[in-house]
């Protein structure tokens, strides 16, 4: 099952490279139906799935490179499930987003199937060789849909985003082979390692340095975020949703999988200066978020202020913090491709322009894209009743009892959160529309089937908690029980 | 019925969702939708309100959030308060629903301003039915949404928007301190269901410094929603909004949330001696401070935000002094007076054009209704005795003079006679005397029945809803929505006497300065200049939270923003330059594999793959590397750490 939903949409992309170039359409129609496949599957398997049970589940395991000991290794469990479905799901919303390419349309599907897979592929992989090679895969296809469909600046941004996240990963690579090296137990196997390795706190503490470095440059955290703002400007909304919505969870899930199950101790002294870095995330990406100008750029800044609460709920390791974490990152992989749909296809393809100071009173020329684009922003500041407050209420009320004064602080933060959205929908939504952008047609049927399912998640996310919290809470009892705090 | 409780916050939910997805088929018969469902929610209250008066009540739960092995539910229950507060959200905000149908005739977003009416309704209701902290706080804060939107209705002109925002922000503000003692509360008691709560405090388990912090914490969350001091400065601008609007802002939704609030968690406050009495010494001087710049408003609607502000104090000091029952009670009636005044206000300006009262005058001849029902609930207001308020007040003001602290009591007096002067005043000014703008004058009319019979009904209640407790009724008020453990204070004919002379000499002060212009309004203008100046600057807050807090966060966002573009990205892009100063330098990096990747990209399969071969050569290169490296540093790694 697993293999087949990993390795579907890149048969999808081989295909899509030997159809007729100049059938635009006919390439559009099959990466949407190829892509329609893993969100089938997904659940399919979600019928399946065993609630109660914290391991790993449609578990496929065969031998690869048996000298090296080197095993092809997949599993899911309740944590990478629900990444699963965000994978699936914003996957779809991105090609039907990107309805609109017209510039070398077969390789820009071919690139998106192939991330697809790398994305599946990443959360299911149970071994670090298999881990690393997707890992890697992901950042090919993002850097070709920045740097060849990208805006003025595509250059620049990929390559940055490329060195990047390229340099993360290498110190990752270190890790993965010291980590090898050192356990002794002749086997990439992430579970097994975790299990039975028995490393010393001293070398727990470096590796958890390396990994960390890793995962750091991907959820971003300051000070290695500056890749982020420019990679999300220049990108194709399309690449923008997807490198929002299941990009920055890549870091973040490592921290999960890998980080806290495998180097318990070093998890521990790490803990606060996570914290406090998560922290820093949220004030100093709200901050940054209030003073720009570009509405995808504000959109980028907020993304770095939420991953923030992650690494606040993981400091504090307890069973509601770290299921907030997790919720974050579930809520933001909704909330924030729709918001990149917005600024950067429904209202950019019709004003041509993201600046605040360009834009206006849209509220009276496109009534419904307006809601909905107030909808998102609502949903992104955290009101209550919608996916982003359960997870950062559950986040902060998860941490108090072991960092109260980091949620002291953090608290701070939904204020500015609050003032940029309310800014953000005062300049673009609010006062007098420009005469040039009368006669403006409202959001299209095309653009509903984006925006819609994700709303209706979005709003089941944030009313009824324990549909998630019944895939994480087993998984993150596990993970608790090894870092000896359960 | 009381086990349909449950409908009545649903039915303007789902008015909201009707009216949302299908208003484009409704169009203006979306008004129907939301009279409709809050008309049958306001039967069913009535319903609920009698069978709990007869001792039912009804608690439902759900599990709804599990974390390791603690598991939140979700629910609702029906008590006396809730059921009493059912019907006057439900009876204050179907009177405004029905009220905008003339007041909001032919507005572009008339759909949209009923939806926003049906959920903030809906929100209210759902805050007042809440068995726990978190739904409350949920709702509470779509509640604050709800504000938003109504404020901002006309979002064309930016001063409506950014008194929205304002609104939101200073409540927000408020919403962190209360998130903050939510979840000390809920770590302390690993619950957030009140009765849970309440057990938990009665039996000890939940006490001392902590208690008090999580009860002062949550207080914030009051002080923003009901606009004590120092949060106060988003109501005033609120009266941007429609004023139906504003009516429900005002009298029946948003600001009596803190209220209720401190209502509902009373036995639990109770158990915090100081949280109380910061809260009372909060709610007396917001009492005194609002009512002294109401003295000096020259907006009629600036003068009724001034005295919600003062009247909410009142509440918030009942509830601090112990006086549950006159807080709650004194929670109801000014509901009923308080939306009337605001809707004879609405009455006033859409037959006039202006919100000026130096503009008005001699109305009443014109509009008798609005006249007399305005001067109706201007008594209840003011505390004449026998209107609804001097009832509620008169109990108010007991509770402080069996209080700790006698000065509150003084406040609570001193307030009470600002408040006859300044509704007198703008009674005056609006309904008597000689019309001061003859064109406005000229324009006047009584506004259509459909705003008129809703300033009726309200003015019923305004008059007689004081009865409920009072010896006529044995106060059977108080015993009704008594808390087991609330003591009630002896009647004091002291109390009495004085604040029937505090509002008596109030009124006839008003009387002497704006009816017969004994006493000169200029000459006390100047004999009294600097006080005049700080009032009608309003004691400058504003100014002052501008330079501080708006200003201040501002420069530091730009700040941030600057540091982010030019130190860490500069950082960054310098350390990239030399990477790629040193790519150069290794093997033409940059040309061959960054560039080359880009500009390389062949559309045919063929050169596609080549391409690809390519980069990986290039690829390779870098691989074997940071191989090498890898494994040198790995090594490293295992010699220091192993």
């Amino acid at each position: 099952m697993l293999s087949t939903l990993v390795f579907v949409p890149l048969i999808g992309a081989i295909i899509t490279m030997f159809l007729p170039k100049e059938e635009d359409r006919i390439i559009k129609i099959f990466a949407l139906l190829v892509s329609l496949i893993p969100i089938v599957l997904v659940g399919m398997m979600w019928l399946d799935f065993d609630m109660a049970a914290a391991g790993m589940q449609f578990v496929e395991k065969a031998e690869w490179i048996p000298s090296l000991g080197v095993t092809y290794h997949l599993g899911v469990d309740g944590i990478s499930f629900p990444l699963l479905v965000i994978s699936a799901l914003i996957t779809t919303m991105a090609i039907i987003t990107s309805w609109n390419i017209d510039h070398r349309v077969k390789d820009f599907f071919a690139f998106v199937l192939l991330l697809e897979t790398g994305l599946l592929g990443l959360f299911v992989a149970l071994d670090y060789v298999l881990f690393y090679i997707f890992w890697e895969i992901v950042l090919v296809p993002m850097y070709f849909l920045i740097g060849i469909w990208g805006g003025p600046r595509r250059r620049y941004a990929s390559i940055k985003f490329f060195i990047y996240t390229l340099l993360g990963s290498v110190v990752m690579l270190v890790g993965i082979l010291a980590l090898y090296f050192g356990s002794g137990l002749q086997t990439f196997d992430i579970l097994t390692i975790a299990q039975q390795a028995n490393l010393s706190p001293t070398f727990q503490w470096w590796l958890f340095l390396a990994f960390f470095l890793g995962f750091a440059v991907k959820v971003p955290v300051f000070p290695f975020h500056t890749w982020l703002p420019d990679a999300h400007v220049e990108a194709p909304t399309g690449g923008s949703m997807l490198l929002a919505g299941v990009l920055l969870k890549m870091g973040a899930y490592g921290f999960y999988r890998i980080s806290y199950t495998t180097f318990p101790d070093a998890a521990q002294s790490f803990a606060l200066f996570m914290g406090v870095l998560g922290v820093v995330n949220i004030i100093y990406g709200a901050l940054a978020a209030m003073a720009q100008e570009d509405v995808k750029k504000m959109a980028a800044y907020s993304s770095i202020s939420h991953m923030g609460f992650v690494l606040v709920g993981l400091a504090a390791m307890t069973p509601m913090s770290m299921n907030g974490g997790l919720y974050v990152l579930f809520s933001h992989g909704l909330i924030s491709p729709l918001m990149f749909f917005f600024v950067g296809s429904v209202f950019y393809d019709r004003t041509h322009t993201r600046m605040m100071g360009e834009l206006g009173g849209l509220y009276t020329k496109i009534p419904l894209a307006a809601g909905l684009l107030a909808f998102t922003a609502f949903a992104n500041l955290g009101l209550p009743g919608l996916s982003g407050f359960i997870g950062e209420f559950f986040t902060f009320a998860g941490t108090w009892t072991e960092l109260p004064n980091l949620v002291m602080i953090a608290v701070v933060g939904l204020v500015f959160t609050a003032a940029y959205h309310l800014r953000m929908m005062q300049k673009v939504l609010m006062g007098d529309a420009p005469a040039k952008y009368d006669g403006l047609p409202d959001i299209s049927a095309r653009e509903l089937w984006v925006a819609i399912p994700l709303m209706l998640l979005i709003i089941w996310a944030g009313i009824y908690p324990n549909t998630l919290l019944s895939f994480f809470n087993p998984s993150v009892e596990s993970i608790l029980a090894v870092l000896g705090v359960m | 019925m009381v086990e349909y409780a449950w409908l009545i916050p649903v039915l303007p939910l789902f008015s909201f969702l009707i009216i949302v997805l299908f208003g484009r088929y409704l169009k203006n018969d979306s008004d129907k939708i939301g009279i409709g469902s809050l008309f049958i929610s306001f039967l069913l209250a009535i319903g609920v309100l009698l069978e709990v008066i007869n001792g039912s009540t009804i608690t439902k739960e759900f599990v709804w959030a599990t974390h390791g092995d603690i598991e939140i539910a979700f629910g609702y229950s029906v008590d006396a308060l809730t059921a009493m507060m059912f019907v006057v959200v439900t009876f204050v905000s179907l009177m405004v629903h029905v009220y905008s149908k003339g007041y909001m005739e032919g507005d572009s977003r008339y759909k949209r301003f009923y939806a926003c009416l049906s959920l903030f309704t809906a929100s209210m209701l759902g805050l007042v039915i809440a068995n726990n902290l978190l739904l409350l706080f949920i709702c509470w804060e779509l509640v604050g949404l709800c504000s938003y939107l109504l404020i901002g209705h006309w979002f064309e002109d930016i001063e409506n928007v950014l008194a929205a925002n304002k609104a939101f922000l200073t409540t927000r503000v408020g919403d962190i301190g209360m998130l903050i003692g939510v979840i000390m509360i809920f770590a302390m008691g690993k619950t957030f269901n009140f009765a849970e709560l309440t057990h938990l405090v009665e039996h000890g388990e939940i006490a001392g410094v902590g208690l008090t912090v999580a009860t002062i914490f949550l207080f914030v969350g009051a002080i923003g929603k009901s606009a004590q001091f120092p949060l106060h400065v988003w109501l005033p601008d609120a009266m941007a909004g429609p004023t139906p609007v504003s009516a429900l802002i005002h009298a029946a939704t948003m600001v009596v949330a803190g209220v209720y609030l401190v209502a509902r968690m009373f036995l639990i406050f109770a158990a915090a001696k100081t949280t109380l009495t910061v809260v009372a010494f909060i709610g007396g001087f917001t009492a005194i401070f609002a009512a002294s710049i109401a003295l000096v408003e020259e907006d009629i609607k600036g003068v009724l935000a001034y005295s919600t502000i003062s009247q909410l104090g009142y509440m918030v000091l009942a509830l601090g002094v112990g006086a549950y029952t006159a807080g709650v009670f004194h929670l109801m009636t000014h509901a009923f007076f308080k939306a009337l005044l605001f809707l004879a206000s609405g009455s006033v300006i859409h037959a006039v054009h202006t919100q000026n009262m130096h503009k008005m005058g001699g109305l009443l001849k014109k509009m008798k209704v609005t006249g007399w029902t305005w001067i109706i609930g201007s008594a209840a207001l003011a505390g004449v005795p026998p209107f609804s308020g001097f009832w509620s007040k008169d109990e108010i003001l007991l509770g402080a003079y069996h209080s700790d602290y006698k000065i509150l009591f003084w406040i609570g007096v001193i307030a009470a006679f600002f408040t006859a002067f300044y509704i007198t005043r703008a009674t005056i000014m609006t309904f008597f005397g000689e019309p001061r703008d003859d064109h406005a004058y000229e324009h006047a009319h009584e506004s259509p029945s459909v705003m008129t019979i809703p300033l009726i009904l309200l003015a019923i209640l305004a008059f007689g809803s004081g009865f409920v407790n009072s010896p006529l009724t044995d106060m059977a008020f108080g015993k009704f929505i008594a808390l087991e453990h609330g003591h009630h204070a002896s009647p004091s004919s002291f109390v009495q006497m004085t604040a029937v002379g505090a509002t008596l000499s109030g009124i006839i002060l008003g009387w002497l300065i704006y009816g017969l212009r004994i006493i000169s309004r200029k000459s006390i203008i100047k004999f009294l200049y600097p006080v005049w100046r700080l009032l009608k600057g309003k004691y400058f807050i504003d100014e002052i939270y501008n330079v501080v807090a708006i200003r201040g966060s501002l420069a530091l966002s730009k700040l941030i923003g600057a540091f982010d573009k030019y130190v860490v990205d500069g950082i960054v892009n310098l350390t990239g330059r030399l990477g790629v100063f040193i790519g150069d330098l290794i093997g033409d990096f940059d040309n061959k594999v960054v560039d080359g990747a880009v500009n390389g990209v062949r559309n045919t399969f063929y050169v596609g793959s080549r391409l690809i071969r390519n980069a990986h050569t290039g690829y390779l290169q870098s691989y074997a590397l940071t191989l090498f490296f890898s494994v040198l540093i790995g090594l490293i790694i295992i010699v220091i750490g192993g």
